[in-house]
């Protein structure tokens, strides 16, 4: 169990140390000087050669790339990413705040999305072929496959516009969260219920369950251990959801004005930005990462059989 | 055969794909089946509802909505399309590689998988876009960057699957040359698991194109695409919310379509169906793979 623990860890680290490079050398890869897209932005008139290598040096671009690489890195330790080419501020004190909205938001959200998924995977494979079955997996069917912008402009037009009950922007009060909550948890929990939904019934199939009927154990005390063993699957399942959501709010905080990070980096890519940028695949990346990590943890602890192999 | 007429038994998946091919060739077809000039703008006809000649009606700036529909499947499903096969073909090649040699270059590639999967498919996006700029040529190789590691490990497991078996085993033995082994024994057995991965990634994948055109992040005015009509028709959205119809049902039907020929595919095609538990270890591994990277627009 240590042992598996501390092997998952150790290979987050290398992982960790690549990641934070290539998100590095993306700067290099920019077809645009930027040198040429600070001054750009910083809206300087005349650019001339001059201005393009002094800018470079007060960058740091004209030194080798691996030790640029290291101080770059050292800092980003230190939450030092620069400054932001527009407005000047460094990026930390934008991106920090916003994390910790993105963060919130995709907390919420999975909460919501483990209830919702489990309740109605429960109840679907308990009511499994009947209408009541058929009529939640068609409507799931219909709206997994609705971009998120068009199911959030519709209970905007609902609930905002004509019930005029909830705010349809911004995070300021409690019922700020419910409209973007909703829409990740009913784009997730369509995919997921299913997955709860099959683990159940393939568990009904098991021979513990015919043994347990055999020994005229009631129904409700099999549907209990059923549930038992498919929460194990529940587990594995949301460990692999919270990264996922994590890394994909991008739309939904951009159509509700949520203050996180998301509407931060397609603002900053419109500006070309790239400081705030960077960060943000960094931030997000390393997250990414080491919630992974964690999730994988879990996993193993709920589930021994993961422990064994890889 | 066996197996497409089963495909064919589900009247809903045959449905499926009838509207799908339907899209395919009237978005391949487009200068001449749209009606009219999707970017001709008529200011007089602002909003106007449908008629003879405009079957959908106008939009803000008076474009025929049909037109901008059909010349609007090129980049929302065709040129999705062909990334996929993009990425599938690569992620093919790599998984192929990886699964039948195994060995040091099995972990070399799976470590770089290992490395892209390790961004979050919306950030390597972004990122992407971030770098190289704004455009929907971007997004697309931002697809084609992000998905051949997962097809590569999808293609690795099911190759690993077969290549213990017996029949591989003995063509090695009679000293078959691999690539006539890979081509003639594992390629037909682990083309239904590539169908299914790619019939799968499809559906998100347009759903997360349209999402980016919605944000301004994909194609550019005035070319016309679905998520960007819908952001267009989004600033009207209070006073003009029937703008939304067109292009929103238009994805949810095409998004459901292809999502429920994927499902059928995977039924049709499921080894559990044809042979039992030999497969299913390998099979799990595959839906566990598959699971990691179900993202939603």
């Amino acid at each position: 169990m240590g042992g598996y623990m501390l092997r998952r860890a150790l290979v987050a680290i290398p992982l960790l140390i690549v990641v934070s490079f290539l998100t590095f050398i993306l700067n290099t890869l920019s077809p645009m000087d930027p040198a040429e897209v600070v001054l750009h932005t910083q809206g300087v008139p005349r650019i001339t050669d001059e201005l393009l290598t002094e800018t470079r040096a007060a960058l740091g671009m004209d030194r080798p790339l691996l030790t640029r690489y290291w101080d770059w890195l050292l800092s980003c330790l230190r939450l030092d990413f620069g400054d932001s080419y527009v407005t000047g501020k460094p990026v930390w004190s934008l991106l920090g705040p916003a994390f910790v909205n993105t963060l919130q938001l995709t907390l919420v959200s999975v909460i919501a999305v483990i209830l919702l998924s489990v309740a109605l995977g429960i109840l679907c494979a308990l009511k499994e072929g009947k209408l009541l079955d058929k009529s939640i997996r068609s409507v799931s069917f219909i709206l997994t496959s609705m971009p998120s912008y068009l199911l959030a402009a519709l209970l905007v037009l609902y609930f905002s516009v004509k019930l005029d009950l909830l705010p349809t922007n911004g995070m300021d009060t409690v019922g700020s969260y419910i409209l973007p909550v909703a829409v990740i948890t009913i784009s997730y929990a369509g995919i997921y219920f299913r997955i709860i939904r099959s683990s159940m019934l393939s568990n009904l199939n098991e021979d513990y369950v015919l043994f347990g009927r055999a020994c005229g154990l009631p129904e409700r005390k099999i549907t209990k251990r059923i549930l038992r063993n498919s929460l194990q699957m529940a587990v594995s399942v949301f460990c692999m959801a919270i990264p996922i959501i994590l890394g994909s709010t991008v739309v939904v905080e951009n159509i509700f004005a949520w203050p996180g990070l998301g509407t931060l980096s397609v603002k900053a890519i419109l500006a070309r930005d790239f400081p705030i940028v960077q960060a943000y695949v960094l931030v997000l990346a390393a997250a990414f990462v080491i919630v992974n990590s964690f999730s994988d943890m879990l996993n193993a602890w709920v589930n021994p059989k993961l422990r064994e192999d890889r | 055969m066996k197996r497409l007429r089963y495909l064919f038994n589900n009247k809903l998946a045959a449905l499926s794909l009838i509207l799908i091919s339907a899209t395919f060739i009237v978005g391949i077809f487009a200068p001449w089946m749209a009606p009219n000039d999707p970017n001709e703008v008529h200011m007089e006809l602002r909003f106007a509802s449908p008629s003879w000649e405009f079957l959908l009606g106008n939009d803000h700036l008076g474009r025929c909505v049909l037109s901008r529909l059909i010349h609007g499947i090129r980049p929302s499903v065709l040129w999705v399309l062909a990334a996929l096969f993009v990425s599938a073909g690569l992620g093919t090649i790599i998984g192929f590689i990886a699964g039948y040699r195994r060995g040091r270059i099995d972990s070399f590639l799976m470590r770089i998988c290992d490395i892209m999967l390790s961004f979050p498919g919306y950030v390597m996006i972004l990122a992407i876009i971030g770098i190289l700029g704004v455009g929907v040529e971007n997004i697309l190789l931002a697809f084609v960057l992000i998905k051949w590691a997962w097809f590569a490990r999808i293609v690795r497991t099911s190759v690993m699957g077969y290549a213990e078996l017996e029949y591989v085993k003995f063509s090695k033995a009679l000293g078959v040359g691999n690539l006539r082994i890979m081509r003639t024994h594992i390629l037909p057995v682990t083309l239904p698991d590539i169908a299914v991965a790619s019939s799968s990634a499809y559906g998100s994948m347009v759903l997360q194109i349209s999402g980016f055109s919605f944000l301004g992040l994909g194609i550019q005015a005035p070319h016309a695409e679905w998520g960007m009509m819908l952001n267009e028709a989004r600033e009207v959205m209070f006073s003009r919310p029937e703008m939304m119809l067109a292009p929103g049902i238009m994805t949810v039907v095409f998004v459901s379509a292809v999502n429920f020929f994927a499902d059928a595919i995977q039924v049709a095609l499921d080894p559990k169906l044809r042979t039992n538990s030999s497969n299913r270890k390998y099979q799990s591994a595959l839906v566990a793979e598959k699971m990691r990277r179900d993202e939603v627009a």
